[in-house]
């Protein structure tokens, strides 16, 4: 049974030039819509699901962004779950709705702050304030959430490094029990890239130590480094002892079956991984008519998931036990890649070290077999 | 046939001048072909040759003309077989010197003009072309009564084009070129002016009879190698294998000798009969040896065995391509190749590359050294991965270059000459316009883009030949090219001392930008023996990672990674290295094309 769930909320305020997300602007007349679709797509998928779940996580998007009555609506028809996640962008988090996400039982917030320099934002045409970031912030603190991620964007066109220096110490400012710090990827054929792809060409060398200095930044204050772009406060720097770790993300990085509800949604289920199409008219009538909506259907061939399991378990700070993904692994590779120093066999697992995760793509790519 | 009737003769011609126009129009003429069967261009069978307009091998046909049996000799028009031209030519008695009246005399006219001299041959002056609106008759006319001292009046004027004037052309053959002088009752000698091999039948001898005659079925020897085999079919071309039973005194024909090796007969070789051995062989015979030296290596390793049985095939019609396995660090496996010169090393590419369809990387080119070592040996090396770094001294071979200009470019000329190491010879006026300038290079400063700075430097005025003129010895040194410390041996070159700089400069800063950056920072380097003469470095990468994985959406990723994967596997390791082949080869087109 299936104990992790996506949920796919794409409207948007204003589609970011760098996003690349599937995403609609606006509708406000389609929520209601959509949320049934949401839920009659839910109740197709019903058989595959545990009744408890570990997980729920509301992506978009900007689920926040989403009509309060209609979010209410749909949290409240979602299972039970451990851990429920949803993505908010600062300028969407009022009291109220703050307080309607802690009603309805969400339990952790992630927070799309992005940067708090005007200029960075104004670069990413992010519509949050500096302080409208801060005020979200207190405002979910306020309404009883003791477990909030904060996103960070670094690598952005004009971010200095000590730019980042102060986005980071502002971050920490807030003492969020989670981070996640990604750096901007300008993908060709976004109006970003044409704006700016020049720009960042220019100042690639400047930025190649940003990933470092996140790193040695955000460990210095005491986050653990457990994912390549995730970082959280150590358990025992909690006071209730929790383990502060996005369960959502990994039950990715750790290959296990998620189900996916939603235009663009991902789901992986045994040897087969399914994407939703994209578009919201075709999703609502299918759903209207009660049928599923249309999907790519990608079969997962032999050893697929375990070189998946391999390349994203390689991502993380904890080793991934090599007997789980043996013909995966490229032995030479392997031996070549400890003497460099950049990977690492710790008894029957296998990691990257400190400077192997800062080249953990290339590593990776070296050790597939 | 009556010696007297016979007249063996040459076209030769500077490039594009219509030398094999004129052999077609004369076929034609002389009902050799009827105008149906006429393919435009008969005597160039290869692809390549029709496509470049220009004759690799040289083939003999014969044509009757008012009672006479005429044998049209055809030529190569190139320098790298200037050894063949001159073979073609010691089996006739007179040449047809044609000169595009539009373009008057080049560097090739005269190449072939003075080979023709050399060979005591009756030259008749043609001026081609003469149906352009831009011809000029005259003025040529001076030109080639200055070369070769007649009266200007002694050049025909045709259009082989249109055929006028061609009538004329085969009736001064008749008049002017001498009838064969051999003893039709010596001992039997027969020069080899050409070979060719056919797939059921062995190697074809193409010759010239010169004392006695050869009957078919007789045992028969090569004078200089040795070979002995039977004469299994003699005959002429008209144009296609005509077998007759007897090739006599004078006469020009073929010799299926059904032998399965093309190496063991050789082009200005002896044929005689065994009954009746001749003393001595005809004069002239020499090993040809290629003067230009480059590794071939298959872009895609797996092709190896296709590239040997295409060298093979190859090497059974040209007797002077050289190869020998090669195995380079960079590279893998492939071949050192050795040509006569750059055309035939174009020739043989391009045929490796078209008619085999081998994709194929291939090094700078390198001329042939004379290495006097330590221990005062004596060695020839043909790749500078092979050059001793311990020597005494080097010798190279130089070349005597012939090159004709406008004047205007005379000191564009003189600039590039200087830049290659070109000692100035000789400069002469043909005309009030034009100059023949003769130039002492080495031809090593020849093989690398010499003949596209030339065109490029006068706006394609220039016209250019070469013969060599022996070797001498240079100030040059060995660089070598090291990543990561590992010598490169695909890159390494030979050049003179004071270049050397310049050159490893230029070779490490592309290698740089070519080569991407790896888990550790690389050094690049080019030395001279242990001496560091350049120097760059490719930064370790600081960073590599993926971006997010956006809503589980894990094949992305996937595919990302096994993208980087497979982009990795290309790559050819060179010690912890990885590079990419296509470093290897814009640092090795960085001498093909820019300097």
């Amino acid at each position: 049974m299936i104990r992790h769930l996506y949920v796919h909320l794409p409207f948007c305020a204003h589609r970011c030039g760098y996003c690349d997300f599937v995403t609609a602007l606006g509708r406000s007349e389609q929520h209601g819509a959509y949320v049934d679709a949401l839920l009659a797509e839910l109740e197709l998928e019903r058989p595959v699901l545990a009744a408890e779940l570990d997980t729920i996580f509301l992506g978009g998007g900007t689920p926040t962004f989403t009509a309060p009555a209609e979010l209410d609506r749909l949290l409240r028809a979602l299972p039970s779950a451990e851990e429920v996640t949803v993505e908010a962008n600062p300028e969407t988090v009022t009291a109220e709705l703050a307080a309607l996400l802690h009603a309805a039982g969400v339990n952790r917030v992630s927070l799309g702050a992005q940067s708090f320099q005007p200029h960075l934002l104004d670069v990413l045409e992010r519509r949050a304030s500096p302080e409208s970031v801060r005020r979200a912030f207190y405002r979910l603190r306020d309404a009883g959430f003791d477990n909030i991620s904060l996103d960070l964007i670094y690598g952005i066109p004009g971010q200095s490094a000590a730019d980042l220096a102060r986005d980071l110490s502002d971050a920490l400012e807030l003492q969020p029990e989670h981070l996640s710090c990604y750096e901007l990827e300008a993908k060709p054929g976004t109006r970003f890239t044409h704006t700016f792809g020049d720009d960042l060409a220019r100042q690639a060398e400047a930025m190649e130590g940003y990933f470092e200095q996140v790193v040695a930044t955000l460990t210095a204050a005491g986050y653990r480094w457990y994912e390549t772009a995730n970082f959280c406060r150590r358990v025992e720097d909690d006071a209730a002892g929790r383990d502060l770790r996005a369960r959502h993300n990994l039950a990715y990085w750790l290959g296990r079956d998620y189900l996916g509800l939603g235009i663009g949604a991902v789901s992986t289920i045994g040897d087969e991984r399914r994407r939703n199409a994209p578009r919201l008219a075709a999703y609502l009538a299918a759903l209207a008519r009660g049928e599923r909506p249309v999907r790519e259907v990608e079969e997962l061939e032999d050893g697929v998931r375990r070189r998946e399991r391999l390349l994203l378990g390689l991502r993380l700070d904890e080793p991934v036990p090599i007997a789980g993904v043996g013909a995966a692994l490229d032995p030479v590779a392997l031996a070549r890649l400890e003497q460099l120093g950049l990977a690492e066999r710790r008894g029957a697992a296998l990691a990257l070290t400190d400077r192997g995760r800062f080249v953990g793509g290339a590593v990776t790519a070296d050790l597939l077999a | 046939m009556d010696q007297d009737r016979i007249r063996n003769f040459s076209i030769i011609a500077h490039i594009d001048h219509g030398k094999s126009t004129l052999a077609d129009r004369i076929l034609e003429i002389t009902e050799t072909l009827t105008s149906r069967q006429m393919r435009e261009q008969v005597l160039d069978t290869m692809e390549l040759e029709r496509e470049r307009g220009i004759t690799i091998k040289a083939q003999a046909v014969r044509v009757a003309w008012k009672g006479h049996q005429l044998n049209l000799i055809d030529t190569p028009g190139h320098v790298d077989f200037t050894y063949e031209v001159s073979r073609s030519l010691q089996a006739c008695e007179g040449a047809l010197l044609v000169v595009d009246a539009a373009q008057g005399i080049e560097a090739q006219t005269l190449a072939n003009a003075y080979l023709a001299i050399e060979n005591d041959l009756e030259i008749v002056p043609v001026l081609n072309k003469i149906d352009l609106p831009q011809a000029d008759p005259e003025g040529t006319a001076a030109e080639v009564s200055d070369l070769l001292g007649g009266a200007a009046a002694d050049a025909l004027r045709i259009s082989a084009k249109t055929g006028a004037g061609v009538a004329d052309v085969l009736d001064a053959i008749v008049e002017r070129v001498p009838a064969p002088a051999g003893a039709p009752d010596a001992p039997p000698r027969a020069l080899i002016f050409d070979s060719s091999y056919d797939q059921y039948r062995g190697v074809i001898a193409f010759v010239r009879v010169v004392d006695g005659s050869f009957r078919t079925r007789e045992g028969l020897r090569a004078m200089a190698l040795g070979t002995e085999f039977e004469a299994e079919e003699l005959g002429f071309l008209s144009p296609t294998r005509q077998p007759i039973d007897e090739l006599v005194a004078g006469e020009v024909g073929y010799v299926i000798t059904g032998l399965k090796d093309v190496s063991r007969l050789r082009v200005g070789d002896t044929l005689t009969a065994k009954r009746r051995p001749a003393a001595q062989p005809l004069p002239g015979y020499k090993d040809v040896k290629p003067m230009v030296f480059a590794g071939l290596f298959p872009t895609d390793s797996d092709d190896y065995p296709e590239l040997r049985d295409a060298l093979e095939r190859l090497k059974l019609n040209d007797a002077a391509l050289f190869y020998e396995p090669e195995t380079s660090n960079a590279l893998g496996f492939g071949f050192r190749c050795g040509f006569l010169g750059l055309l035939h090393m174009e020739i043989v590419r391009e045929r490796l590359e078209r008619e085999f369809d081998l994709d194929l990387l291939v090094t700078a080119p390198n001329v042939a050294y004379q290495v006097e070592t330590r221990a005062g040996e004596t060695v020839e090396v043909h790749n500078p991965a092979e050059m001793p770094r311990e020597l005494e001294r080097v010798e190279e071979p130089y070349i005597r270059a012939s090159i004709i200009v406008p004047k205007d470019y005379v000191g564009a000329i003189m600039e590039l000459n200087n830049e290659r190491r070109g000692r100035f010879d000789h400069m002469e006026y043909l005309s009030e316009e034009r100059v023949h300038l003769t130039y002492e290079l080495p031809l090593a400063e020849v093989v690398l883009d010499y003949y596209d700075q030339l065109k490029s430097r006068t706006k394609g005025y220039a016209s250019f030949d070469y013969d060599l003129s022996g070797f001498q010895e240079g100030e040059l040194v060995r660089v070598d090219v090291l990543v990561g410390g590992e010598p490169v041996d695909a890159l390494s070159l030979i050049i003179h001392r004071d270049s050397a700089y310049a050159r490893g400069k230029a070779l490490v800063e592309r290698l740089k930008e070519e080569i991407p950056r790896q888990y550790f920072d690389v050094a690049i380097q080019a030395a001279i023996g242990s001496r560091v003469i350049a120097r760059e470095t490719v930064k370790a990468k600081r960073k590599d990672v993926l971006a997010k994985c956006y809503g589980g959406d894990i094949t992305r990723k996937r595919k990302l990674i096994e993208k980087q994967k497979a982009g990795k596997k290309r790559m050819k390791q060179v010690g912890a290295v990885e590079v990419p082949q296509e470093a290897f080869l814009a640092v090795l087109n960085l001498g093909d094309g820019k300097r």
